[in-house]
């Protein structure tokens, strides 16, 4: 059905036949407020999601949910092949593998960007610093930033912070981004270069999961976009169908209201 | 058709910059920050030349009793007749009680080693950019103590032993002080740390503990410790006094920075462990790497300042009959042969205080400057 076209489609951009990320029926409150209801999505190695819609329709939450930043209450999540449940080894080892970049960085102030780079590769994979640094030094060039390595992050510009938290995240070679608003928190001529470094890196074949509001990203990069409502996946289709032939009246609505100005 | 770049510079080429001017007269260098923080108002002025005033009449009157008319070199109070100043031939005569206490003269050197050592392995481990630094601190960590504590108690590699009641003085005051300081800190994150935890049964000893011991004078702490204990101690049982002295302090001690890192760690904004979670780092990982940097550096002066609050607490030990720095200079002044010089004595304590807390104090700043480079813009 949906789920099957959804996957041809993927298949065609070049997204190959293994799961990576799976979540049935998934819900989650916060207190009374039902902020998730009965989340139903499947996500191909190789796929670019884009998640979109308006604020308070649980699309954060969705992909916190994903490496349990956010507990979820019934459903099953697996990730890898790994169940999330509440066995905190499980829980570190999907985080370990799933790598996630915020609106607001979240860079560790106190390090360098080198070292917040290989913090995590040191410290969770046991690497030794020396290749850790090796590393992060290709993926700090491959965000065009190797010249800062040696600077705070506070000293940087929010795009560059940004770009940082990218090559951070790369770092643990991730099998799955998930980006939450990556660019919502930054100036508009900084937009541009961290999308940049979002397209290039889709381009290479990361599996990513991304909540955005940069349409024209969805346009061009992502296999498939999702719109959410309420807390709940009201559509999804591929950018070219989603963008001309919206099905549903809310989606239609939604997007006026983005493209609309 | 004039565009809009067109309107904005009418006149047509490139945007040249204009060059930077210097500042209006009179607004950088030493004149100007006289006038700016000495007289910048009427008020400040005025502020400024009453300061000016005190200090006329009080600088010449300190000088003149302390230097000018005092007594400096003899052996007994009559060395002073002459001189209506302070007569430091008191505290000449009396400093190796002032430092030692009853200490044995032969064994001095026993302490002289232990302090000499301590401060200066600590001075070197303190300093930026020398080498095998930390080496040096875990010297101070792991077998400092051990042989710090041979060292004075004696009584084993041919060393005679000295009993604990004989220390005193300056001694006594830096042994209490860094052994509270020293067990405060990690009592302190512990507690902290316990006091957010999700395990109800940690977080409830936690608050326990703190709220406990906070509410609670620390003479009394001292008075219980000394006094109380025993009685719940198997008869016989020699628990030593000053070791009482110590566990009380150090629990006293803990409880306040417990309160005080909690500050800190409230600081640290969620992202920060959320990044960190993200990226499949564990607890322990995350507070030792990412949140107790970041907590510990916000709360600097607040730590510091509970050290010398601490530092000077120690002299509350006479309450339990330690003889401290305090106590040696009291016992002192209440010597027939010098009755009258109080003032002298506490004096020169208040200076030794003053000494130790002034260091903690500006090492603070320094290092507060020190790591905030990556928080400066």
């Amino acid at each position: 059905m949906a789920q099957a076209g959804n996957r041809a489609a993927s298949l065609a951009s070049g997204a190959d036949d293994e799961v990576i990320v799976q979540l049935s029926r998934v819900n989650k409150w916060y207190g009374a407020f039902h902020v998730l209801k009965d989340i139903d999505l499947t996500v191909y190695r190789g796929e670019r999601i884009v998640i979109c819609g308006p604020s308070g329709s649980g699309k954060s939450t969705l992909i916190r949910c994903i490496n349990r930043l956010e507990e979820h209450q019934c459903g099953q999540i697996v990730v890898d092949g790994v169940e999330l449940s509440n066995d905190l080894k499980n829980i570190d080892r999907i985080r370990s593998e799933v790598g996630m970049v915020f609106q607001s960085f979240n860079l560790f102030p106190h390090l360098t960007v080198l070292e917040n780079c290989v913090l995590a590769p040191i410290w969770v994979r046991r690497m030794p610093r020396r290749q850790a640094e090796e590393v992060a030094m290709q993926y700090l060039t491959r965000v065009k930033i190797p010249e800062q390595a040696g600077k705070f992050p506070l000293q940087l510009s929010g795009g560059q912070q940004q770009r940082v938290a990218i090559a951070r995240a790369l770092c643990m070679n991730p099998k799955v981004m998930l980006f939450d608003e990556p660019t919502s928190a930054l100036d508009p001529e900084m937009i541009k270069e961290v999308l940049d470094v979002m397209v290039e890196l889709a381009r290479e074949g990361m599996t990513m999961l991304c909540v955005t509001h940069e349409m024209g990203f969805a346009r061009t990069v992502a296999d498939r976009v999702i719109f959410m409502d309420r807390g709940e996946i009201v559509e999804q289709n591929r950018p070219e169908e989603f963008f001309a032939n919206p099905k549903s009246e809310r989606t239609r609505l939604f997007l006026s209201q983005i493209l609309g100005h | 058709m004039a565009t809009a770049s067109d309107i904005d510079r009418p006149a047509a080429g490139e945007f040249r910059p204009k060059p930077d001017q210097p500042p209006p007269a009179l607004s950088v260098g030493p004149l100007a920050w006289v006038k700016r923080n000495l007289f910048g108002s009427r008020f400040d002025s005025l502020l400024t030349l009453a300061c000016l005033a005190a200090l006329y009449y009080l600088v010449p009157a300190v000088w003149r009793w302390a230097v000018a008319e005092a007594t400096f070199v003899g052996d007994s109070r009559e060395a002073c007749a002459p001189n209506p100043g302070a007569c430091w031939v008191f505290v000449n005569v009396r400093i190796e009680q002032f430092i030692y206490g009853f200490y044995p003269q032969a064994e001095r050197w026993r302490a002289n080693v232990v302090v000499l050592l301590g401060l200066g392995s600590l001075t070197y481990a303190l300093s930026e950019a020398m080498p095998w630094r930390k080496w040096v601190a875990l010297f101070l960590i792991l077998p400092y103590p051990v042989l710090a504590y041979i060292l004075l108690l004696g009584g084993m590699f041919g060393l005679p032993p000295v009993e604990t009641r004989l220390w005193g003085g300056l001694l006594l005051t830096l042994i209490i002080a860094s052994v509270g300081i020293s067990a405060s800190l990690p009592l302190g994150i512990a507690l902290a740390l316990g006091r957010r935890s999700k395990m109800p049964v940690i977080q409830l000893l936690s608050i326990g503990f703190i709220e406990f011991v906070r509410a609670v004078p620390l003479i009394t702490v001292l008075f219980m410790a000394s006094v109380v204990l025993p009685l719940f101690l198997p008869p016989g049982s020699n628990f030593d006094q000053l070791l009482r002295a110590l566990i009380g302090v150090s629990l006293f001690a803990a409880a306040y920075m417990a309160e005080v890192v909690r500050g800190g760690l409230q600081a640290v904004p969620k992202g920060q462990t959320e990044a960190a979670a993200a990226l499949g780092l564990g607890y322990w990982s995350t507070m030792r790497l990412i949140v107790l940097p970041q907590a510990l550096r916000y709360v600097i002066p607040a730590i510091v300042s509970n050290f010398i609050g601490l530092f000077k607490d120690t002299t509350l030990v006479l309450i339990i009959g330690l003889s401290d720095l305090l106590q040696m200079v009291k016992l002192a002044t209440t010597d027939s042969k010098w009755i009258g010089l109080a003032t002298e004595g506490y004096a020169f304590a208040g200076a030794v205080f003053f000494v130790f807390c002034f260091g903690m104090s500006r090492y603070s700043l320094y290092l507060e400057r020190k790591l905030g480079t990556g928080y400066r813009r």
